[in-house]
């Protein structure tokens, strides 16, 4: 089936089979590998990007259904110049990260959080991670890393 | 170097940022699934779905014929071409026997003995060719009876021919005669019953692997996530597939995560490995996550007696412990030494016991085999014994801290009675700090604060100790190893003086790129960024056993420290040249070579660019070049140690436990970035008050159906289930290595659990329950409160 779609910015146009998943579309088709799978639940987050405003886990949901959406994934986060969105530069500032895996979607999902909750307190970011499993960093830099970020974006 | 010198270096001690961050946060990490080769084809296991059935025929005509399909390899295709999976590590029986030591097939051998042993492999244009064609693998299976209970296990039936009652070993350690004298006469014994139940390590990266292999060169190629990718070559030439090692190169990419269960040589990794020169093609095999639940190697699965003989004041005399451990359905590369001399010789604690004796009976079962997970017989160890000690000090009517601080080593080297040395600590410091920072003094306020809330509110202590630092290889070795446990690092200072360090430690989440840089630039007087860790490529790195039992820093730092001071060495006698002066008198620090007593001086970076561009050099006696390797192997264990106090909340209408206060304080000797560690002490901390709350793996006992085969059924910590920790630090130096560090990557997973455990406990004493069983879930607690009241 064709599908056209914006990806960080960027109009994609393709020919794909009806039952390809969004996060196989945008890692073997467009070689945006930094969407990862680490599970076939749609539980551990960390294949989340953010479609037409909205955090999905892109393990469900299939390619053909983005047709006309506005995806970003982790690569599409920095600015053209390369600087960090201020979540990137927090997770980085505050070691919200170790093995790398679960990143992308936590950075994904914690952007999400912020642009519909800009005042979360910490109990509603613990919460609103729900989604999102970490095996690394017991979530305690991630928390600390998102009202980093919450400080910095409303700076 | 001492260590207290190497301590007050620049860059040690500083939380620099990590170098790795920027790849990883702007999604060009390259991990193994990532990776395309050119013609890659795609494999697909086809796995057992019973835990224990005879193969009575496997049909791969209709798969074979089916679109795309390259090949359909089963039992019948690798038979008496390549060997079974080996296990690491021979344990002897008290009479002298060895182990049982049942072939591990790397393709099924007409039986099957777990549900997800590997039956068959099929490879494929495409993954979805392969995933149509497995399905298309007929197997007829006859069903067997699961052993699943290893407490039942001696009945049957057997689950291999060469351990007719299921049992692989019996190990001891001890002398039981004279422990049992001191029972007889102590004025009281504490007993206590446990289980330390199975988990599954989920990393969030499943295991992934793609092999290649070129006909010109007869080279093979593998990318595994992997935690040690020069043990997974040698394990898989030397044991398996009987290649010369030179041909085979293993690379572990970016890793997501590993915590032992990427330490092992998979069935996986060499069935690809082999069929890529059959086929002539790259294979890529990446597990869904279901296949991870049933297929990767689980840890703990104990059940354990514990018995600890006391004098009238509560100081211990001697203890008591009988094991069983499940070791799956067969024993992986490390099986045997976790519940044995990685579990029995931390029995101690930081106690003072004069006497111990243990006994270990390791069982086959129909279940995934099981290894090290994070900690590897030391959570087990320290559960064992801080759920025992606290026991015995509610039994004597003594409060959890007093009846340790009465039992505390205080005097060092330490020598136990089940092997160790013990090097450092300072454990009264450690249990000190904790209390001030746990605020215990207001611990009784916020009680009743609880109990006008309905709620019960307990404190739990847990004072551990972990031998790292893995190890001295003859010391090993003496205990049945089968390899040897050194690290290799080597320094390559290039002509513009900056450097790159091939490490035979794997970072995988640790940080070694940014924590062994900070190191490399403090002794040259660099900066970090001047520096680049390689690590996990067998083509690049010498040699290397890799990363577990948190022995990066440790064992792999030192080997790059041993590689520094001939670097050092080296560089003074070039510099001693270049300013005409005797080698003895030239020093070296912040990066500039001086002459003892003078103001003449050179920069390292001419040093280095001298070594390289040799005109003004003494080529008589020094041979060009700045380029050092070294090979450490430890003189002893390290020993990180330190106490744990969790507070708890516990509403005894639905027996939900918050956590409501963690304080951990730790003695890793000289750290180089905290900020790292108190990382690695987070993850470890959720891991294990996941184990204490959360985590259980579960097989249907009847039917032998893994039930926690998902994260929908098996429970995973969230953002939301922990609040945030209070860390401390107390430091002792190693007195053994350069760096003066013991290691911190497992501690929290195994200090935490007693510590949770013995806080709900705590709550639940006046409500008359005295005993519950991790994981501490609301439904358990809650029938723990029924029980007690009944």
């Amino acid at each position: 089936m064709q599908i056209e779609l914006k990806v960080n910015g960027r109009t994609v146009t393709a020919d794909v089979p009806p039952n390809t998943l969004l996060v196989q579309f945008l890692r073997e088709h467009l070689r945006l590998t930094g969407t990862h799978q680490g599970c076939d639940t749609a539980q551990c987050g960390a294949c989340t990007v953010i479609a037409d405003g909205r955090s999905i886990k892109a393990c469900n949901a299939l390619a053909v259904q983005m047709q006309g959406a506005d995806i970003t994934t982790i690569e599409g986060l920095a600015a053209a110049d390369g600087t960090l969105h201020p979540m990137q530069a927090a997770f980085k500032e505050c070691h919200g990260l170790q093995c790398g895996f679960c990143t992308p979607g936590m950075v994904m999902s914690a952007v999400d959080l912020l642009a519909h909750n800009p005042k979360a307190s910490e109990a509603e970011i613990r919460e609103q991670l729900e989604g999102n499993i970490c095996r690394c960093t017991g979530y305690q830099n991630i928390v600390k890393a998102v009202q980093t970020a919450q400080q910095t974006m409303a700076a | 170097m001492g260590a207290t010198e190497f301590a007050k270096l620049p860059h040690i001690g500083e939380s620099v940022k990590r170098k790795e961050d920027l790849r990883f946060l702007t999604g060009v990490g390259n991990y193994t699934d990532d990776i395309v080769q050119p013609g890659q084809k795609y494999a697909v296991f086809v796995r057992s779905p019973y835990a224990h059935a005879n193969i009575k025929a496997v049909d791969t005509a209709e798969a074979a014929a089916m679109p795309g399909v390259a090949a359909v390899f089963t039992g019948k295709d690798v038979e008496g071409k390549m060997g079974g999976l080996p296990c690491g590590w021979l344990i002897s029986n008290p009479d002298g026997s060895p182990m049982k030591e049942p072939p591990h097939p790397i393709l099924a051998q007409g039986k099957v003995r777990y549900v997800g042993d590997h039956v068959a492999m099929v490879v494929a244009d495409t993954l979805e060719q392969a995933k149509n064609a497995a399905e298309a693998v007929a197997v007829d299976y006859e069903e067997l009876a699961a052993v699943i209970d290893m407490k039942k296990a001696s009945q049957g039936p057997a689950l291999h021919a060469e351990a007719p009652d299921n049992h692989c070993y019996q190990w001891t350690l001890g002398d039981k005669a004279a422990v049992d004298a001191v029972f007889a006469g102590a004025a009281h014994v504490t007993r206590i019953d446990l289980v330390n139940n199975r988990l599954i390590p989920n990393a969030m990266e499943p295991r992934a692997a793609n092999a290649s292999y070129n006909r010109g060169t007869d080279e093979y190629q593998l990318y595994v996530a992997n935690q040690n990718p020069h043990v997974e070559r040698l394990l898989m030439t030397a044991f398996v597939l009987g290649l010369p090692e030179h041909k085979v190169r293993v690379i572990a990419p970016d890793v997501g995560g590993g915590f032992g269960s990427k330490i092992f040589l998979y069935a996986e990794d060499v069935a690809l490995t082999w069929a890529a020169k059959q086929l002539n093609c790259a294979i890529k095999w990446t597990a869904e996550r279901s296949e991870s639940f049933v297929s990767d190697a689980h840890g703990r699965d104990h059940i354990s007696h514990a018995e600890m003989a006391m004098d009238k004041d509560g100081k211990f005399l001697a203890m008591r412990v009988h094991t069983d451990a499940n070791l799956g359905a067969y024993l992986s590369t490390f099986a045997s030494a976790v519940p044995t001399i990685l579990y029995g010789t931390l029995l101690a604690g930081q106690y003072a016991t004069p006497q111990i004796y243990v006994e270990v009976d390791g069982w086959f079962t129909s279940t995934a085999p099981v290894d090290a997970y994070r900690g590897a017989g030391r959570p087990e160890a320290t559960y064992l014994v801080e759920r025992l000690v606290t026991r015995c000090a509610w039994d004597l009517g003594l409060s959890q801290d007093e009846i340790r601080k009465r039992n505390f080593i205080t005097q060092f080297p330490h020598q136990t009675p089940v092997a160790l040395q013990y090097d450092i600590g300072d454990y009264h410091a450690c249990m000190n700090q904790s209390q001030q920072l746990a605020d215990v003094a207001g611990f009784d306020a916020r009680r009743a604060a609880s109990e006008a809330k309905g709620l019960r509110r307990g404190i739990g202590y847990s004072s551990y100790i972990e031998a790292c630092g893995l190890a001295p290889s003859n010391i090993a070795g003496a205990l049945g190893a089968r390899a040897g446990l050194f690290e290799a690092g080597e320094v390559r200072v290039h002509p513009t003086g900056s450097v790159t360090v091939f490490t035979g430690s794997h970072s995988h989440g640790q940080g070694h790129e940014t924590t062994f840089a900070q190191l490399v630039a403090a002794r040259l007087g660099l900066t970090p960024d001047q520096v680049d860790i390689v690590h996990g490529d067998t083509g690049r790195v010498p040699f290397g056993m890799g990363t577990y039992g948190s022995r990066s820093l440790s064992v792999g730092g030192t080997a790059i420290m041993k590689a520094l001071d001939k670097i050092e060495a080296k560089a003074k006698k070039i510099a001693a040249h270049l300013m005409e002066a005797s080698d003895a008198d030239i020093e070296f620090a912040n990066g500039e070579f001086t002459v003892k007593g003078t103001d003449k001086k050179v920069p390292f970076a001419q040093v280095a660019l001298t070594a390289y561009v040799p005109h003004n050099y003494p080529l008589d006696k020094l041979e060009p070049g700045l380029n050092e390797t070294a090979f450490y192997d430890p003189t002893n264990f390290t020993f990180p140690a330190g106490t744990y106090i969790c507070e708890v909340e516990v509403d005894p209408a639905t027996g939900v436990v918050r956590v409501d206060r963690f304080t951990a304080v730790d003695d890793f000797g000289v750290i180089v970035n905290p900020m790292i560690v108190e990382g690695q002490v987070h993850g470890g901390l959720v891991q294990g008050m996941g184990q204490a709350l959360m985590e259980h793996g579960v097989y249907d006992p009847d039917s032998g159906q893994l039930l926690t085969g998902s994260y929908m059924d098996y429970t995973m910590p969230r953002a939301a289930d922990f609040p945030e920790f209070k860390l401390g630090h107390v430091c002792t130096p190693c007195t053994h290595n350069p760096i003066g560090s013991k290691g911190c990557g497992e501690a929290g997973a195994i200090g935490s659990p007693p510590a949770v455990i013995n806080a709900v406990l705590d709550a639940l004493k006046p409500l008359g329950v005295t005993d519950i069983d991790m994981p501490a879930t609301p439904h358990r607690v809650w029938q723990a409160i029924q029980s007690a009241k009944a």
